[in-house]
């Protein structure tokens, strides 16, 4: 049996002293100095979860870097200049469904794609061309119509752009850049 | 540093002293997490925006703050048993 802490503020009710209490009791002091101790104990407990949670995140990035990147984009027709205006924009889904991208005409033989998705939260994004800019409504964010970078609000990364190759009256997409700047 | 010892072996620390300490520890440990919390959002920044040669290094920094909390967290369960 152990010898009575002079530090125990509070008898238990079976009388034994404090370290030879079940674990529940000696978790949920009654003693507010304990109770203080116990929450910081807890709380450091608490964060070193947190920290592994991070670890385990950072190996999932790392994972998804490795076995998630796609290499290797088809070519695909998208659309026809004939059929598309100078101001126009087209959505279509490359490289694969579920993935909208955005094709403007910005001259007679100029066109530009982008990803359809802001790159704050994934909210759609639309061409303002006369403005010279795309337009995310979610939290008021602008990109450069022509080169898909950020100009206004929350998006710090420009959209990911599609890399395209005209072909005669057919225009065509070849594969998706992603960018930090 | 260890406490002095006695003929009993080292010197038990009361109870006000050992919350003191952790009270520092979970100082140290709180900025650490919060280091991670930015490794993690500038890694996900870095992989969305195409830049896939970050991840690997963010990990092995992240493990190593992950090692110091463990470190200092088992400093603490050794503080419980004196």
């Amino acid at each position: 049996m152990s010898r009575r802490d002079p530090e125990e503020l509070t008898i238990a009710p079976d009388g034994r002293p404090w370290a030879d209490q079940p674990k529940w009791r000696r978790d949920f002091p009654i003693d507010v100095p304990e109770d203080d101790y116990v929450a910081r104990r807890e709380f450091i407990k608490f964060l070193a979860l947190t920290s592994f949670a991070f670890v385990a995140g950072q190996a999932w990035i790392l994972a998804k870097s490795l076995f998630g990147r796609r290499t290797g984009f088809r070519r695909a027709p998208v659309a026809r200049l004939s059929e598309l205006p100078v101001g126009a924009s087209l959505q279509f889904d490359y490289p694969g469904a579920g993935e909208p991208k955005l094709l403007v005409r910005l001259g007679p033989r100029e066109v530009v794609a982008f990803d359809a998705r802001c790159t704050h939260l994934s909210c759609p994004v639309f061409p303002q061309v006369d403005e010279g800019r795309f337009y995310c409504p979610c939290h008021q964010g602008f990109f450069d119509l022509t080169s898909g970078r950020p100009l206004a609000g929350p998006p710090t990364r420009p959209l990911p752009r599609v890399e395209l190759e005209l072909d005669g009256d057919e225009i065509f997409a070849r594969g998706v850049e992603r960018r930090m700047t | 540093m260890s406490a002095p010892a006695t003929e009993r072996g080292p010197r038990r620390l009361s109870r006000a002293q050992r919350a003191t300490i952790l009270t520092g520890i979970v100082s140290i440990v709180v900025l650490i997490v919060v280091l991670q919390l930015w490794l993690l959002t500038a890694t996900m920044d870095a992989y969305l925006g195409g830049e896939l040669g970050v991840a690997a290094p963010a990990l092995g920094a992240s493990l190593v703050c992950f090692l110091l909390v463990a470190g200092l967290l088992r400093y603490v369960y050794r503080l419980d048993r004196r």
